[in-house]
């Protein structure tokens, strides 16, 4: 599966199989950015224990085309809300392993407060809105995990 | 119409799209109560609030909405990426 960028260059949108390398992430935040004293980045990690369960792995399903353009819609909501300069997020897809990495945000600003927000603003959305579906292997079996209400409460805080 | 499924409704159902014969333009709630009659062993997956429904991949919340003829129309349960 190949990554698809977002049309805005400032910002980079992908959905892909391929593990990131976080060094190269903040890299592109940072080079030939004069104008920025703020990144903030968030990465998503598999863990072994899950809704009370021993998880070994899990696969991810996406609605290829709807969840590219979903990323987008809430990156493009984070910026009109918050001045912010570069927005670099990876989603993955397939099958992980307990450690790997699932999800990259990153976001540069001129200051703190607006890359903190928009960076939480938009892992907060992405939970709530981008199709994406998580299925767990665990020792009682494979299952599709369960939205969690304090997923869809943490939306709260941006009303 | 051609309806897509993912996730846990898509092995539900046991079918990552079916199509249903429906006069068009159809509102949201119209489409759903077809695909309930279609598949009433799922009828509680696929209800209103349980099932989140997308049409030309944006999700929407408002039943009332018509959809047309050429519109790409998903079901699917709440999302868990992240």
């Amino acid at each position: 599966m190949s990554a698809e960028n977002a049309s805005n260059s400032q910002h980079s949108i992908a959905v892909q199989q391929a593990d990131f390398d976080v060094a190269h992430e903040y890299a592109e935040l940072r080079n030939d950015n004069r104008s920025d004293g703020a990144v903030v980045f968030f990465t998503g990690l598999v863990r072994e224990m899950n809704q009370g369960s021993q998880v070994s792995g899990l696969t991810l399903e996406h609605y290829p085309g709807m969840t590219e353009k979903a990323l987008q819609q809430i990156v493009a909501d984070a910026c009109s809300r918050w001045p912010v300069n570069r927005v670099r997020l990876i989603h993955r897809v397939g099958t992980l392993a307990i450690s790997d990495q699932i999800v990259f945000v990153g976001v540069s600003s001129s200051h703190r407060e607006a890359a903190f927000d928009a960076c939480y603003y938009i892992m907060d959305y992405l939970k709530n809105r981008a199709p994406f579906w998580k299925k767990e292997v665990t020792s009682d079996g494979e299952r599709w995990v369960e939205a969690l209400d304090k997923d869809k409460q943490a939306l709260d805080k941006w009303q | 119409m051609n309806i897509l499924f993912f996730a846990a409704l898509r092995e539900q159902l046991g079918c990552t799209h079916c199509d249903i014969d429906l006069p068009l333009p159809a509102s949201l709630a119209t489409v759903r109560a077809a695909l309930i009659q279609y598949f009433p062993q799922q009828a509680e997956q696929l209800a209103q609030g349980r099932a989140l429904a997308a049409i030309n991949q944006t999700l929407i919340n408002d039943e009332d909405t018509l959809i047309n003829s050429n519109d790409e129309v998903a079901f699917f349960p709440p999302v868990t990426g992240g």
